[in-house]
């Protein structure tokens, strides 16, 4: 069976693949944002909660995805099939690349700025929401970034746990052996995650401070 | 906002109140009269205090209102330091420290920070905001009235030569080193302090820019009747710029000097200035 042939017969469930599949992204980053940003915030200057929290996140980083979800199937709460299920998942995976972006950004402000910033007389809520957090802006973009791309490619492993999306067409094309099932969903998920990756570079170099 | 701005008037009259009050007070417990503005009493400053080697010790210094001291000495001598106690970047050690009278150690830091101005070799510009919002930074913290924060703007942009209409709206990455630190010299005066510190404000800059920024920093500092304590390495500068020079070397103060005298001292780290600078002939060669 062609590719093409079987997309364009498959357009509407394709299309609610995607939405599904977006759904799951859009959410998962927006929750990954609102914990990673406020942490990345929080650990500016505690050099030992940085070490506790990035090192938290780099494990959730080594745990395989597939095993990742399988594991949280049986969590009560945040277990379970389905959608919920795969947020947590992709929430967890997200996390790493905002969370040290975060830090690197609002750390790696021009030592000079941050002496004459502390000399004015700012205080450090001040030196840390008028100074570091803006100054810090693009970094944190280009790991919301990073994190939007790998959360589309994992995503499609959420349909193992019943979550749907684009992954829906890869499993039952692996279990049909065919290959035009799988690119039906590999393709889109392809093409998503260039499309946020290229809209988030030009947000990113748009907040660019040089 | 007009009780902040109250609040801002009466933290400016106190410490001038102080000032006054100090020329009345027996500091550093001894029994002279002091007119000092800045007083250093014996301040030490060590970073670690279980190993005996100190940055700064037995720092005994009076500054007073209108001066402009130039702290000179080789990178290390503890010059940059012992301008950072002076606003509280760093806090001695032991000994004492008084600013406008009030010993260091019962000044609110925030408060201390926004009545002196401060201006460094590397500027420090911040590069999200736009030059008036860089200026007005500390006036806009201490919430005075919009229309005083746009008079201040125009007034001390004028004052270090730069057109603030034209410079108002720019950004620091649009701006040359010289611009950019006549626009850090503006920003440190922004709030009307009575104190000034500059660590290397020319040392980043060309010879001939420096040269010029050198001589408008003379008719500057005549004009607005600051105290100010300037950090440098280079002799002639210090010579050029200061009312008195302060000569240190390992920590410790080694000479104070007026700028005609300094070249007549025979403290081996003056020669040593002095000659390396060939202001004095000299036979190391």
């Amino acid at each position: 069976m062609n590719v093409w042939h079987f997309m364009s017969s498959h357009q509407a469930e394709i299309l609610t693949a995607t939405r599904e599949h977006l759904t799951l992204v859009v959410i998962s980053m927006l929750i990954a944002i609102a914990i990673g940003v406020p942490t990345g915030l929080a650990i500016v200057g505690h050099p030992r909660l940085r070490s506790a929290a990035l090192a938290l996140a780099s494990i959730f980083q080594t745990i395989p995805s597939l095993a990742l979800f399988g594991f949280l199937i049986p969590l009560p709460l945040i277990g379970g099939i389905g959608a919920r299920t795969a947020i947590v998942a992709l929430v967890l995976y997200a996390l790493l690349p905002i969370l040290r972006n975060t830090y690197v950004g609002l750390t790696g402000v021009d030592p000079a700025v941050l002496e004459a910033a502390e000399a004015m007389g700012m205080t450090e809520s001040q030196i840390l929401f008028r100074v570091r957090l803006p100054l810090a802006t693009s970094f944190i973009l280009a790991g919301v970034r990073t994190a939007t791309v790998i959360t589309i490619g994992v995503a499609t492993i959420a349909a193992a746990i019943g979550a749907g999306g684009l992954g829906t067409f890869i499993f039952r094309g692996v279990a049909m052996v065919s290959d035009a099932v799988i690119l039906a969903g590999a393709i889109p998920a392809a093409l998503l995650a260039l499309l946020a990756d290229f809209l988030l570079g030009i947000l990113e170099r748009r907040l660019k401070v040089a | 906002m007009h009780r902040n701005f109250r609040r801002w008037e009466a933290s400016c009259v106190r410490m001038l109140t102080l000032a006054k009050a100090a020329v009345n007070r027996n500091d550093c417990e001894s029994p002279k009269v002091s007119k000092a503005i800045i007083e250093f009493c014996d301040a030490k400053y060590q970073i670690n205090t279980r190993d005996s080697r100190s940055i700064l010790s037995g720092v005994s210094l009076e500054i007073h209102q209108g001066e402009t001291i130039a702290l000179l000495g080789r990178s290390g001598s503890g010059k940059t330091t012992m301008l950072k106690l002076i606003n509280r970047m760093r806090t001695c050690t032991s000994g004492d420290l008084r600013v406008g009278g009030t010993p260091i150690r019962e000044w609110d830091h925030i408060r201390l920070r926004r009545s002196i101005g401060y201006v460094i070799q590397e500027v420090g510009l911040f590069p999200h905001l736009n030059i008036r919002q860089n200026v007005s930074l500390v006036p806009v913290l201490e919430q005075w009235p919009e229309k005083r924060i746009t008079e201040r703007f125009v007034e001390v942009m004028r004052l270090v030569g730069l057109d603030p209409s034209d410079y108002g709206p720019r950004f620091p990455r649009e701006l040359s080193g010289g611009q950019r630190q006549r626009v850090g010299v503006a920003r440190a005066l922004a709030a009307d302090p009575a104190i000034l510190l500059m660590d290397e404000p020319f040392g980043a800059l060309d010879p001939v820019t420096r040269a010029e920024l050198q001589q408008e920093f003379l008719s500057l500092a005549r004009r607005v009747s600051k105290t100010i304590v300037l950090v440098t390495h280079d002799v002639r500068e210090a010579l050029l710029l200061g009312t008195r020079i302060v000569l240190l070397d390992a920590g410790q103060i080694v000479a104070v000097s007026n700028p005609r005298d300094f070249l007549k001292l025979e403290h081996p780290v003056a020669r040593e200035f002095l000659t390396a600078s060939e202001l004095v002939a000299g036979a190391a060669r």
